[in-house]
């Protein structure tokens, strides 16, 4: 079967989501991990993504969309390249994630959602990331950092801020 | 990266390679990796399911049901394949134990979903672990693809003609509601986590339409050890009715919190003041959330309890997730079950009423009252509110957001009656809109 022809992602991306949609018994379970992976390489989901998405998988862009708003990682507009994402929930919260969290509004100067005007970072207040024990714990992208004071996270944003951030995709 | 703890009164059988480099498939076959399974693939299914039932291993996801009982409900014969299915969603806010075995001993998952699909008769498992957790998929890729490179996993596996088992990898992409496993199905197949009525059960119709065994992943690594040292060996490590040991995720105000394998029953006193060296800073003990966020609050006094799944449930709360979450006196009661509440309003699923208005109402109310908009109505109405929600719900978040705070209005009354009364958490975590915002409108004096 030839493949939908690729215009969006890279070769290794295209791979991945041809293998993909081989691993189940049906295409539709690569939804998921598909729109999280494009989001990786492209930043958001676009509308070219859910487009493309949708030809790959055989479904209407509706189905694509209606997956797409369930999941709180998915996202339709661009993120900073460093998403900061603060745990606030309960073991978060008591050793301090809202100072962690006011500490990046104030150090950014942006709100939960927003984005630094040079793109680098993006602030999002989040629900627990399961990594209660060793709170407070910022991701940065999909990084854990954890057992945070604001020092320790400034130093941990300097890293990016100076691209030595590690970033797994 | 999550720090490894010890302690004296730990009894370690699923944490015994933590820290051993077993993420590394021949280290794991070293320290006696997939040797349960080979025994498994000699002895057969009803051999599995006898040990997994002497075991009384119960399920580590939350509601403690026993796993050896659960994988026999699923029919022998079947027109449609069956499948196992490793919930490794981990969201229950207090919860990371599925994280560090997912980080030290991803073999021991990959081996339990082969021993569940023996037992059942399945040639296909899947591992979903939540996307936050991507690393750690990572991690879990790798040991899968080593395994099939050794023949473990694949076709004709260990050498036998015709014995085919294939592990899948999945990811969310953050949903707390997707753990719940009929959701967790339908994430699967690509589709909004809503999940689906019961019956059918899943053990009958269940991913794909096929019978499937959904358990957590603390439980499905559980079981190479039970069939290495035997399921009444590993009964005896535990309490009544409830076999073995269990990861515990001790956090808040404590010393030295961390995750500590603890024998089920083992003393909660305990666990707080000697395994996890007690308070933090010198501090008052004020409360408990047991077992992840959804289980109901221990005062002070009635922490002598054991830890398991009856005892907690006698003591009017849960065992549930394992999470213990410690308040020491400074916390404001009202401050910590408005963060609970936000947390069920914003992962409801909107399918049923009860649950989408449910949480919704008590969050904004509680909203107000945090602001100092509360009347002494508001209390009542609020646990009126959440005592209607109980067993109305599709699923069991409507419960998971009630319960606890049902606790919270009963336990600590007398908190939220100071507050009408004028009293203010000094230094409130939670952004306090002036009043005259929308959290304020309605407030009744
Ligand atoms: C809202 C909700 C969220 C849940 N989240 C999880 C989860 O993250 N991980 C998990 O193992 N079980 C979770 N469960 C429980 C599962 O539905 C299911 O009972 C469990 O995976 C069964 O495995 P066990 O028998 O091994 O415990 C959740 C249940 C509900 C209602
Ligand atoms: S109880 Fe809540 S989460 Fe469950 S189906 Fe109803 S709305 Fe959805
Ligand atoms: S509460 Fe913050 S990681 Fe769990």
């Amino acid at each position: 079967m030839a493949a939908v022809e690729n215009t969006l992602f890279s070769p290794q991306t295209a791979a991945r989501f041809d293998k993909l949609v081989t691993l189940y018994p049906i295409k539709r379970s690569a939804l998921v991990p598909m729109l999280l992976y494009a989001q990786d390489e492209v930043g958001y989901v676009s509308d070219e993504v859910v487009a493309e998405i949708a030809k790959r998988l055989d479904l209407l862009e509706l189905d694509v969309r209606n997956v797409l708003s369930y999941y709180s990682m998915l996202r339709t507009k661009p993120a900073g390249k460093y998403n900061v994402q603060v745990c606030t929930n309960i073991s978060c919260m008591l050793r301090g994630g809202y100072e962690l969290l006011d500490h990046c509004k104030s150090t950014l100067g942006i709100g939960h959602k927003g984005v630094t005007a040079d793109g680098m970072f993006s602030l999002e207040e989040v629900e627990c990331i399961g990594a209660c024990c060793w709170a407070p714990a910022v991701q940065v992208n999909y990084d854990f950092h954890d057992d945070l004071t604001p020092a320790k996270l400034d130093a941990v944003l300097e890293t990016y801020r100076e691209g030595r951030g590690t970033d797994v995709h | 990266m999550p720090r490894l703890v010890s302690h004296p009164d730990e009894v370690k059988v699923l944490s015994r390679r933590f820290g051993q480099g077993a993420a590394e498939i021949d280290k794991y076959i070293e320290l006696d990796g997939y040797k349960a399974v080979q025994k498994a693939i000699e002895s057969g299914p009803e051999w599995v399911i006898n040990e997994m039932k002497a075991s009384g291993l119960r399920g580590r996801g939350g509601a403690g049901f026993p796993t050896g009982m659960k994988w026999s409900f699923v029919p022998k014969q079947s027109e449609k394949p069956k499948y196992v299915l490793v919930n490794g969603d981990e969201s229950e806010p207090g919860t990371c134990k599925d994280h560090i075995i997912f980080l030290h001993d991803p073999h021991a998952v990959i081996e339990g979903t082969m021993i569940a699909g023996l037992a059942i008769g399945a040639k296909m498992g899947f591992i979903y672990l939540r996307g936050e957790y991507r690393y750690l998929l990572k991690i879990v890729e790798k040991a899968v693809a080593d395994a099939y490179a050794k023949g473990i996993l694949g076709k004709n596996i260990f050498g036998k003609e015709g014995l085919d088992f294939d592990i899948v990898t999945q990811t969310g992409a953050g949903a707390y509601e997707v753990g719940e496993e009929s959701a967790l199905m339908e994430s699967l197949e690509g589709k909004r986590g809503v999940p689906r009525i019961k019956p059918p059960f899943p053990a009958v119709v269940g991913l794909y339409g096929g019978p499937t065994v959904i358990n957590n992943a603390e439980t499905i690594a559980s079981a190479p050890h039970i069939l290495l040292m035997g399921g009444e060996a590993y009964a005896k490590l535990g309490s009544e009715r409830n076999g073995g040991t269990r990861l515990f995720g001790i956090s808040g105000h404590v010393e030295r919190p961390g995750v500590y394998e603890l024998p089920m029953g083992y003393s909660l006193r305990k666990a707080i003041f000697e395994v996890a060296g007690g308070i933090k800073d010198g501090k008052k003990l004020k409360a408990v959330v047991p077992g992840g966020s959804s289980c109901p609050v221990l005062k002070a006094d009635e922490i002598d309890v054991g830890l398991d799944f009856d005892q907690m449930a006698k003591a009017g709360t849960m065992l549930g997730s394992g999470g213990i979450v410690v308040l020491d006196e400074s916390v404001s009661i009202v401050e910590f079950a408005l963060r609970t509440i936000n947390f069920y309003q914003h992962e409801s699923c909107g399918w049923c009423i009860p649950c989408r208005e449910g949480t919704d109402w008590l969050k904004k109310t509680m909203t107000r009252f945090h602001a100092g908009g509360g009347s002494k109505k508001d209390i009542d109405n609020m646990q009126y509110l959440a005592e209607n929600m109980l067993g109305r719900t599709f699923c069991p978040l409507g419960d998971a957001a009630a319960m606890p705070m049902i606790g919270f209005y009963k336990k600590f009354r007398s908190e939220f009656e100071d507050y009408v009364a004028g009293a203010r958490v000094e230094n409130p975590l939670i952004e306090i809109k002036p009043i005259g915002e929308p959290a304020l409108i309605g407030a009744a004096h």
